[in-house]
């Protein structure tokens, strides 16, 4: 099968066995990759994050329902801590989502973050981009947000997306994770809940703190993903960001410097396995060793590496 | 290179009975796979179309009703018909008699009360593609 | 203090005990207290903590003298394939001398869909017998009289349309509704949480429950309202005190819901019954049998303020647990099912369905079933098991594991009352995970042999595979799809239509009982499914908490 040739027409066993060829860091991801790239940057990418019990996968269930009854295409994916000891993972959201399964117009994709956090925030732009290329035109980043790492996988988003729920004290912890500075959108969900308007009250002081210059004041919704309340709404708000980011510039802007982030990570990447490579496994280690006897300084270590390489 | 083993844990037919899926989706977890867990009553078109999207190299059946005959092999059809080839394994209350039949129909394997878990995972580990 | 030289004794015995175990240790998984004194039920009060079998706080038994008048109701869970084959087993089993009728659903019925619905297909007579219509139900209970038979029917979520169906039923026989005896299961919380076989969310489900309780208080005043069964709990791995607290929890739940909906607790507490399991830990489950008796008694009483002792009282229907039958040598199982019957008994229950040796392979034979059924029979007139009130009271372990149990289901019950009730605790999820981690616990136990199940992970053997078990007819289905389709068709459909747009207009209005609306539908012939669709269109369904 040509998986670029099929995966640009959208088949769905192509888009699969692409995403695990990024995942397990095949040989041929990087093919893939470089054939599908020009195909890319046409969807609209949606980050969603929030507290375990938030109620991610049903608002996310909802609001791709939502942009199907708009008519758009969408690519999920669905991301789940790995086990720290066993390495294993239970990737629970499609429970949320089964009936999206047969909706050939979505695709979902249950993502396990295999250890490497960083590597996971590369792999899931990766991931977006197969989607991307497939033809979605909204892909949706679901990641539970609970320290910076995750954070950072939802940072790939064009539009971030913070769920909360009121009255579990999740509000004071998700101010301490700092995940309310990066929201874009606020969902309050559970919003028949005792606490709802305190919760608010409380987010629009904090945004009221934020210093930074822009013109986009992030909106806070209220939502029972549920039963199905408040989502129309929400999406509206999201495509009030997305409308401000394309008519101020910052879309471009945004993705020209997450661009240019991605080039600088590859290149750093790259450049370390190549001195690895260059500077053998074992003199790394010596090295090592001298550094760690103070018999060598770090500054010299890397002086002496750097100009063995740099001639 | 980062690969893991993935395994789609599935309830087809309307028996609510998920104690045995849960278990093994725990232990499978433990064992170091991905498990990608989907919930109950879920029609023979979502769990093929689940294993598709999801790539799994294993898709593990639980079912209690004894709708298995019906169930089961319309499912690994339906597989094959999306261009699947995956390791597919029943488990449940399945009398001895319908095995054979389950496995012409492309059960790799069928699991029944009181196995261990740790059974279940060799099974995996030894036959995965 | 009189135990203070007991105190001392015990001392020096436990430490004597220490050092033999040195050289030969205990065996593992064993429960702490190895030797119960007095001292492990320090400040017993008789008269507090037991008091008379009959009287508050019911630890010792519901009944002044339990069996030694009548026994428990023998009562034999069964149902499968058509309403015309369960007719035949019930009239069976009440010939062989049951004195109660216990009706098992299919999937497709336990989740209001016609057997003509696609995701019906391989499910239809499968784990217990298909009913669409009023008509099928005729048949069900053809030449039974409905008017000497208490029947218990295991429905939860279209508990109403099946309860309809039967005073439906019985009104055509002549047999007035206030004549009517047995149970339905409608517990809704634990489908939710253990059991699955949910439709609609907690919100209409709960005003279901409190139509019924309210409609059945004044029409059918001798029918069991509901069970509220820890039974599917502990099936789905829970321990002993887990099955008993969660119940509870729901249980409570159900009371508020009712008050709250207008009704008096003495005039509903009455018909409140309960469902336990039967578990292998004979002395365990005796205790929780007591233990639960005690907590449901002081709930009623001190919680909810109930007057009527009769709202006091714990009464409880059991079931052997099937989930400890072995597919290996089932033989055993027989063994495994008489000592379940024997801790139900100990235990105190009001009526009992023991399982057949077969049933982790298949729905049980004619012939198991007999045998399952003189399990209760031999217990009852031999055993001696039955000849006094609860014949455990006052051993001291089972008095101490009695205090333990209740302790332990007071815990759980603040924890759920402090999430919000068990309504709350099932949507977050709390009590499905708790019962989970008891089930993955039990399992690797059992993988590890600290946990021994015999013919499993011990004491195994070469078998040949077992013989001669019920099947159920494949064609099954299409006969109840030609029987549906033939009964559409004969039918006035536009009385239906009619009956259904008034019950629709019904599950609008939450100040109106559903229960008459639902009973003049399906006495116009609607079938289960579309009495079910309509209350699917305007309560919706429900979306599972699943945490693993």
């Amino acid at each position: 099968m040509d998986i670029v040739a099929e995966l640009l027409n959208g088949s769905k066993l192509a888009i699969s066995r692409a995403i695990t060829t990024v995942e397990n860091e095949y040989d041929e991801a990087t093919e893939i990759m470089q054939k599908i790239y020009p195909n890319t940057g046409k969807a609209y990418v949606i980050g969603i994050t929030g507290p375990p019990g938030a109620g991610k996968s049903t608002l996310t269930d909802k609001i791709t329902k939502e942009y199907r009854s708009r008519g758009k295409s969408v690519g999920i994916i669905a991301v789940d801590p790995s086990s720290p000891f066993s390495g294993g993972a239970i990737l629970g959201d499609r429970i949320r989502m089964n009936e999206l399964t047969m909706d050939d117009g979505v695709f979902i994709r249950s993502m396990a973050t295999r250890g490497s956090l960083g590597g996971m925030s590369r792999k899931t732009a990766e991931v977006v981009k197969i989607l991307d290329a497939a033809g979605k035109d909204i892909v949706i980043i679901e990641t539970v947000g609970v320290g910076q790492s995750e954070v950072d996988i939802v940072k790939t988003a064009d539009t971030t997306l913070v769920v909360l729920v009121p009255g579990l004290g999740d509000d004071i912890q998700a101010i301490k994770a700092g995940i309310l500075e990066i929201g874009d959108v606020f969902a309050i969900n559970k919003a028949d809940r005792e606490g709802v308007e305190r919760l608010n009250l409380e987010m629009e002081m904090m945004l009221d703190l934020d210093q930074s210059e822009t013109a986009w004041r992030p909106k806070i919704m209220r939502t029972v993903a549920s039963q199905n309340q408040g989502v129309v709404e929400l999406v509206d708000a999201i495509e009030d960001h997305s409308t401000f980011l394309t008519q101020s510039g910052m879309l471009e802007k945004h993705r020209f410097e997450r661009t240019r982030n991605e080039i600088l990570a590859m290149l750093d990447e790259a450049i370390k396995i190549y001195l690895m490579k260059k500077v053998a496994g074992s003199k790394f280690e010596s090295l090592t060793t001298e550094v760690n006897e103070r018999k060598n300084d770090p500054y010299s270590a890397v002086k002496s590496v750097l100009s063995e390489v740099l001639k | 290179m980062e690969k893991r083993i993935r395994v789609l844990v599935a309830k087809p037919g309307l028996d609510g009975h998920d104690r045995g899926a849960k278990v093994v989706a725990r232990a499978l977890r433990d064992a170091g796979f991905e498990v990608i867990y989907t919930g109950i009553r879920l029609t023979p078109e979502q769990i093929s179309e689940a294993a598709l999207q999801e790539d799994v190299n294993v898709v593990a059946l639980s079912l209690l009703s004894g709708a298995h005959n019906t169930l089961f092999p319309r499912i690994v059809e339906m597989m094959k018909a999306k261009g699947l080839d995956v390791l597919t394994i029943g488990g449940g209350v399945i009398p001895d008699a319908d095995i054979p039949g389950l496995k012409a129909a492309g059960i790799a394997e069928v699991f029944t009360p009181g196995t261990p878990t740790e059974k279940i995972i060799e099974y995996i580990k030894a036959n995965v593609k | 203090m009189a135990n203070e030289s007991l105190k001392a004794k015990k001392e020096a015995f436990d430490a004597k005990v220490e050092k033999a175990l040195a050289k030969n240790p205990e065996r593992v998984n064993l429960p702490k207290l190895r030797l119960a004194t007095p001292l492990d039920i320090e400040g017993f009060d008789y008269e507090k903590d037991l008091g008379m079998p009959g009287e508050y706080p019911f630890t010792r038994g519901v009944q002044p003298t339990m069996y030694r008048g009548r026994f428990w109701t023998m009562r034999m869970y069964a149902g499968f394939s058509t309403a015309e084959e369960s007719n035949k087993r019930y009239r069976y089993l009440l010939e062989s001398g049951g004195t109660g009728l216990s009706c098992a659903f299919d999937l497709p019925t336990q989740i209001g869909l016609d057997s003509d619905d696609p995701k019906a297909e391989g499910e239809i007579g499968k784990v217990g017998v298909a009913i669409d219509s009023l008509a099928d139900m005729e048949i069900l209970f053809d030449q039974i009289d409905l008017g000497k038979v208490s029947t218990s029917m295991t429905i939860n979520a279209p508990a109403s349309v099946l309860l309809a169906m039967y005073i439906a039923v019985a009104e055509k026989k002549g047999i007035s509704a206030d004549k009517l005896n047995g149970t339905i299961q409608n517990d809704i919380l634990k489908e939710y949480a253990a059991r699955g076989t949910y439709i609609f969310p907690p919100k209409p489900s709960m005003r279901l429950i409190t139509n019924i309780f309210e409609y059945c208080s004044k029409n059918v005043p001798q029918w069991n309202t509901i069970s509220i069964s820890g039974y599917h709990i502990r099936e789905a791995g829970s321990t002993a005190a887990q099955e008993i607290a969660f119940t509870i929890a729901d249980g409570i739940a159900y009371c508020e819901a009712a008050i709250k909906a207008g009704l008096n607790v003495d005039d509903f507490a009455g018909r409140l019954s309960f469902f336990w399991n039967a578990h292998n830990n004979v002395l365990e489950e005796v205790a929780k049998f007591r233990a639960s008796r005690r907590v449901w008694a002081k709930v009623m009483k001190e919680r909810f303020g109930a007057t009527n002792p009769k709202s006091w009282m714990l009464r409880v229907h059991t079931q052997t647990a099937g989930s400890m039958l072995t597919a290996q040598q089932p033989d055993n199982n027989v063994v495994r099912v008489a000592l379940q019957t024997a801790a139900a008994v100990m235990g105190g229950t009001q009526s009992l369905h023991t399982n057949s040796k077969d049933e982790a392979l298949a729905l049980p034979t004619e012939d198991s079933v007999r045998v399952a059924l003189r399990t209760q029979q031999i217990v009852a007139e031999e055993s001696g098991l039955a000849d006094t009130v609860d014949p455990l009271g006052g051993s001291y372990y089972v008095e101490a594991l009695t205090n333990q149990i209740e302790a332990e289901c007071w815990d759980y019950i603040k924890k759920i009352d402090d999430l919000g009730g068990a309504v709350v605790a099932i949507e977050k999820g709390y009590i499905q995970r708790e019962i989970q981690d008891s089930a993955y616990k039990w399992q690797m136990e059992v993988e590890k042999k600290e946990r021994i199940i015999v013919g499993v992970n011990k004491y195994q053997i070469k078998e040949k595979p077992p013989e001669g078990l019920l099947r159920v007819d494949a064609s099954v289905g299409e006969f109840q799809k030609g029987k549906l389709a033939k009964m559409k068709a004969a039918r006035d459909n536009a009385a239906v239509a009619a009956k259904l747009a008034a019950l629709e207009e019904a599950c609008k209005d939450e100040s109106v009982n559903l229960m008459p609306v639902i009973l003049e539908a399906v006495k116009a012939y609607a079938t289960l499914g579309e009495v079910c669709g309509v209350m699917r269109k305007v309560f919706g369904e429900y979306q599972p908490t699943v945490s693993l």
